[in-house]
């Protein structure tokens, strides 16, 4: 019963997972196979990537609405480095990795130490590496570089019929990252006390400021990352890559069942979010006839059916207590 | 300068708007220049007040959201939704008028949800408005049918490009409403009462007020102005494009808001301040065209101006400077 | 029993801008003892405990615990130096396992990685020294207050704790969990720990206490061995006055009672967790007291009465007609004011001004399309700040600027404006000073005088005698008795709201 209540949210996100797919595979031929499942996770490799960063700025009651503008800043940032400053690849992604991370840092120092709201904060950030982006250039570039093109074709065959390519290896490898990170180490339960009661963890002596600060770093560093798959995704640097993206991310993380206020969720959870993001997705594409707007009205459907559903769960602990 | 005039909500974002001008006409003496020609105005300061119009009218309406501890994200999404409503009753034949109460009732119906579950259901209203900020772009789609409806209608481009005695309509429009609205907040009890929910909930609750209808009140009227500003979007370029129109425009009206020395964290409300706000954004956007700096590196300088008012505005780091000034002044640790 | 103390506190002061919290105060607690810290609101037992937890540092005074001086800086300094402390409010992590909440911010495991199975098993491990029965992968927040209390405990004493502090552990716990905290407290008390035990409810005190300090106005009033100590005695020394039945008797102005007709009646009122069912009667023309501890439940009926809280039984009945109160509103606009004791939280709009916040109540009674004209409320300004003696550098003021006292009085002119036929005071002159104080007691006056029902809620006996025709005493959130005009005198009074058989 406990276990029940205490991850329902998560219960709800798997049933509907499968619940989705199982009517997309009914209804469309050729949905439920290997090639379908693996483009559901390199198709929103980029977006799962931010939204593990997101999840566990959301874990610390935060939120970071620059992770889209860090995405589009990463990918032309580098093409521009690889391409006309003919930098090798591993150096750019490494310089856009640290820059990623400081901007996280400094928007996280900010909101700890001079107590400006995350949403401003990072509003401010936003508008901030999207403009250096454009500033950087405002076309597009295409990217060749022989490293380039060895990952871009890269996979991983497990058997005869499933390749995972390098997107998909990327989203699994900082899933499962998140997963031990949020689950399994000191840090990751500090965000999520932090999040809980920042009040209560402050008395129980958690490091409560560098806990902030560095989780910001860290989506800054997450986020560029998604910039990186984002532009080897498509082969090209573009400013405007990542447009609202932070929008998905958020979305995706509260479909996943983690509670947007902070304090409480579960990183497979995310994954599960993504994957329910991609079904949809894919199954507008197959049908054919929907058009793609459907796709924003079911996912506005789904966060208002959890956040209602959190709502209530919240209310009846408190009358409990 | 006087004190009081320093200590003015609207010091800091009239200075920043007339140390922007200041730069601008440095480098181009004409900035300032406002001709007559065919019995219409015409001159930079004319295009910051017509092309900012839209944002000072959702500035206007998130004011009053924003002064009761909240905040309306779903501004920008409702805007295109009443920019495709605006565009299927006049391509269906209806008159103009009823096409504007059309999309100020869309608009509030959308304001009445976020009200509701704000003020009724207790959800915080940065996730509450979240929900339409993201379905709602959806819906303007899918009332649109996925297209960009074109609207060919006299007056409804005259709306917002057309001039009324020489002067240029849409601010007018939102001019005249600015001004009744102050009105209507400071002749009239819903001001204090607005300020007073911000202020202190528990408190305003206690001395008998309403509290929660007061909320739902003020997101009603931000999504009535929203859907005001969506038919101005839409005759602005004589289309209503759900994709692109009402764009990051909930984060200039935020931006506008937060600069005009509006906290975010609700009570006291400057309209004008808020009005200020807006020119600022309109002025800073064509300076980059004036300097002859690409127009989408116009975020950097936003970016910087919030961070820097919300340092202003920041109490703890008030108090780390009053500490640095008391330490230093006594020489002892 | 070793008679050298475990912690010893000596000259201890803390001040405040404005206020000096402690002054000059020792206070000592034994191993395998538990100590009673008492006092009323101001006494200062929160700042002392603050003090030793390492949340406030203190001006002045020496701190010893096991015959070696500390000096804590924070929460966690004082934890590894062995004092502990669980608050009234539990914090912990509601969202968290009840075996991470134990462990939080010490798990063990290795670079930086939690080993769960030995999170668990110390969970357990602490549980059982308490002998408490509870799932560790249970959610925190879906136990009962109770049992999250004793979790804290159990975190407390994780840490290898001398000295275990109980800030007001049992205000929201009913009787057989009471009873399983005492039980807990005593095999504690049996393993050598020092006990501090804060609370309001002196049944509790004389149930498990070995000795008392007694707190007032900051300063030391008393170390007594509980055993020793009568109950009446204890409450003088709280409340600052010494029992003399005749000496204590006060003459009340006759009030006239030509059978008032009751204005407000309630019948079997109650909430769970707040009030047990209590009947009262308030006359027009009347100042009624209600007496009692902190935490009797006084503020609680006041809540009640104004339809803050919602009543689980029981009714209400203003002018004799049956009333429901859904929200304060409905209160307002039957008559009824209700000025409440956190001036802060519940009373001030700090950033409006002196006149938007004095004519709030009025306003919203009136509705927002009848809006006063500026003129009408600048004159109600200028009338109550004479009447009632603000002192503001004008009605545009910034409450927050005013005194304390002052900001008291705006709020009393905020519902004098409304013209209620039934103002309710809470606490009304706390925090303020003395010269504010008396104005607010002729105040009262005043408004019985006027016709107006008054229910005066105050911790200071003397200030309900000298204003109460008819005093309502509550204690252990009951209605224990009623004391009319004629038999009122301060020793009456106090003990009925000591209670017990200890006199």
């Amino acid at each position: 019963m406990n276990a029940l209540r205490k991850n329902l949210p998560l219960f709800v996100t798997g049933a509907i997972l499968v619940v989705l797919f199982g009517t997309a595979a009914r209804l469309y031929d050729g949905f439920y196979s290997a090639r379908v499942i693996v483009s559901l996770l390199s198709d929103n490799a980029f977006l799962g990537v931010a939204a593990v960063g997101m999840t566990l700025v959301i874990f610390s009651g935060g939120i970071d609405l620059s992770v889209g503008a860090v995405i589009g800043f990463t990918s032309i940032f580098t093409a521009t480095l690889i391409v006309t400053k003919g930098v090798h690849p591993l150096l750019a992604w490494s310089l856009a990795l640290l820059l990623g991370s400081a901007l996280g840092a400094g928007m996280g120092a900010l909101i700890h130490w001079f107590g400006i709201p995350p949403f401003l904060t990072t509003l401010a950030g936003m508008f901030f590496a999207r403009g250096l982006a454009f500033w950087i250039n405002t076309e597009s570039i295409g990217v060749t570089h022989p490293l380039v093109e060895k990952l871009t074709n890269f996979d991983l065959a497990l058997g005869d019929a499933v390749h995972l390519p390098a997107a998909a290896l990327a989203l699994l490898a900082v899933v499962l990252a998140g997963y031990v990170l949020a689950h399994h180490t000191r840090f990751g339960r500090t965000l999520l006390a932090v999040g809980g009661s920042e009040q209560s963890a402050l008395l129980m002596g958690l490091p409560v400021g560098r806990t902030k600060i560095a989780v910001y770093a860290l989506n800054g560093f997450l986020a560029a990352l998604a910039g990186i798959v984002a532009s080897l995704y498509t082969s090209s640097g573009n400013a405007s890559a990542g447009l609202g993206l932070e929008l998905d991310a958020i979305a995706v993380v509260v479909i996943g069942g983690t509670l947007l206020t902070g304090g409480r969720g579960h990183m497979v959870g995310t994954l599960l979010g993504v994957l329910i993001f991609g079904t949809i997705q894919a199954a507008i594409l197959f049908d054919g006839r929907l058009s793609s707007w459907w796709m924003r009205i079911v996912v506005g459907a789904l966060l208002l059916l959890f956040i209602l559903l959190q709502r209530g769960l919240v209310r009846g602990m408190t009358k409990r207590a | 300068m006087s004190r009081s005039f320093t200590r003015s909500p609207v010091f800091w974002p009239a200075v920043g708007l007339i140390a922007l001008v200041v730069l601008n006409t440095a480098v181009n003496p004409a900035f300032l220049k406002i001709t007559l020609l065919d019995g219409h105005l015409f001159g930079t300061p004319i295009d910051i007040l017509t092309q900012g119009s839209r944002t000072m009218l959702l500035a206007l309406g998130m004011t009053l959201v924003i002064a009761t501890g909240g905040v309306d994200l779903s501004v920008g999404s409702v805007v295109a939704i009443a920019g495709a409503v605006c565009a299927l009753m006049l391509q269906g034949g209806h008159s103009l008028a009823l096409t504007i109460v059309a999309a100020l009732a869309v608009g509030g119906a959308a304001g009445a949800v976020n009200g509701t579950l704000v003020a009724r259901i207790g959800i915080q209203p940065i996730v509450a408005t979240l929900i339409l900020m993201v379905a709602g772009r959806g819906v303007a789609q899918l009332l649109a049918g996925g297209q960009v409806l074109i609207v060919k209608h006299a007056g409804f481009g005259y709306l917002a490009n057309g001039f009324f005695l020489t002067l240029p309509v849409a601010p007018l429009l939102v001019g005249g409403l600015f001004v009744v609205t102050q009105l209507v907040v400071r002749r009239t009890a819903i001001g204090l009462f607005l300020e007073a929910v911000g202020d202190n909930e528990t408190a305003s609750r206690f001395a008998g007020l309403a509290a929660a209808r007061v909320k739902i009140l003020a997101y009603v009227f931000c999504g009535a102005c929203a859907g005001l500003a969506g038919v101005l979007w839409a005759a602005n370029v004589g289309a209503a494009d759900a994709n692109r129109s009402g764009e990051n425009a909930e984060l200039d009206a935020i931006f506008a808001v937060v600069v005009g020395g509006t906290a975010l964290t609700g009570g006291r409300f400057v309209l004008a301040g808020s009005l200020l706000g807006a020119v600022l954004i309109q002025t800073l956007t064509i300076s980059m065209y004036n300097l002859g700096i690409s127009p989408a590196v116009a975020p950097v300088p936003k970016a910087l101006l919030i961070v820097g008012v919300s340092l202003l505005q920041s109490d703890r780091l008030r108090r780390w400077l009053a500490g640095l000034w008391t330490r230093g002044g006594k020489g002892t640790a | 029993m070793p008679d050298s103390a475990l912690l010893r506190l000596r000259g201890v002061t803390k001040r405040f801008p404005g206020v000096i919290a402690l002054s000059g105060v020792d206070f000592s607690v034994r191993a395998g003892e538990v100590h009673a810290l008492l006092g009323e609101n101001g006494a200062g037992k929160s700042t002392l405990i603050k003090v030793l937890t390492g949340v406030h540092p203190p001006d002045a005074g020496e701190f010893v615990l096991d015959g070696r001086p500390i000096s804590a800086r924070s929460p966690k300094e004082a934890e590894a130096a062995g004092i502990s402390t669980v608050y009234q409010e539990v914090n912990l992590i509601p969202g968290l396992s009840v075996a991470e909440n134990i462990a939080l911010g010490r798990q063990p495991g290795r670079f930086g990685f939690v080993d769960w199975r030995a999170v668990r098993r110390h969970a357990r491990e602490a549980l059982a020294r308490l002998e408490i029965e509870c799932d560790v992968d249970a959610e925190l927040g879906s136990l009962s207050v109770a049992l999250q209390q004793m979790v804290a405990i159990a975190r407390a004493l994780d840490l290898r704790a001398r000295l275990l502090i109980l800030d007001e552990p049992t205000a929201s716990l009913d009787e057989k969990e009471v009873a399983e905290l005492f039980s807990v407290m005593r095999r504690l008390r049996g393993e050598g720990l020092g006990l501090i035990f804060v609370t309001h409810f002196l049944d509790q005190v004389y149930a498990i206490s070995d000795r008392i300090t007694v707190l007032r106005n900051g300063q030391l009033v008393g170390e007594y061995v509980t055993a020793e100590l009568p109950r009446l005695k204890l409450v003088g020394h709280m409340l600052g006055r010494e029992v003399h039945d005749e000496a204590g008797r006060v003459d009340v102005t006759p009030v006239a009672r030509e059978a008032a007709a009751p204005l407000l009646e309630a019948r079997g009122l109650a909430r769970r967790g707040a009030v047990h069912p209590l009947d009262l009667t308030l006359r027009r023309g009347e100042v009624t007291g209600l007496a009692g501890l902190l935490g009797s439940g006084r503020t609680e009926t006041a809540r009640l009465l104004f339809g803050i809280d919602a009543a689980d039984a029981g009714e209400i009945r203003v002018r004799g007609d049956r009333v429901s109160l859904g929200a304060p509103r409905d209160a307002v606009r039957l008559g009824l004011a209700f000025c409440s004791e956190d001036r802060k939280i519940e009373g001030i709009l700090p950033n409006l001004s002196v006149r938007e916040n004095l004519i709030l109540a009025l306003q919203a009674k009136r509705g927002v399309w009848r809006t006063l004209a500026r003129a009408e409320q600048d004159k109600l300004c200028e009338h109550y700040i004479a009447a009632l003696r603000i002192k503001t550098p004008g009605p545009e003021t910034p409450i927050r600027n005013l005194s304390g006292g002052n900001q008291q009085k705006v709020l009393l002119a905020r519902w004098l404006a409304t013209q209620p036929e039934l103002i309710i005071l809470d606490e009304p002159t706390r925090g303020i000073d003395v010269g504010a104080k008396a104005e607010i007691e002729q105040l009262v006056a005043k408004l019985r005088a006027d016709g107006l029902a008054v229910l005066l809620i105050s911790s200071e006996i003397e200030e309900i005698v000298r204003n109460c025709s008819r005093v309502l005493v509550m204690r252990e959130r009951r209605l224990e008795a009623e004391v009319a005009a004629d038999n009122l005198t301060t020793g009456r009074l106090m003990r009925a709201m000591a209670g017990g058989h200890r006199e």
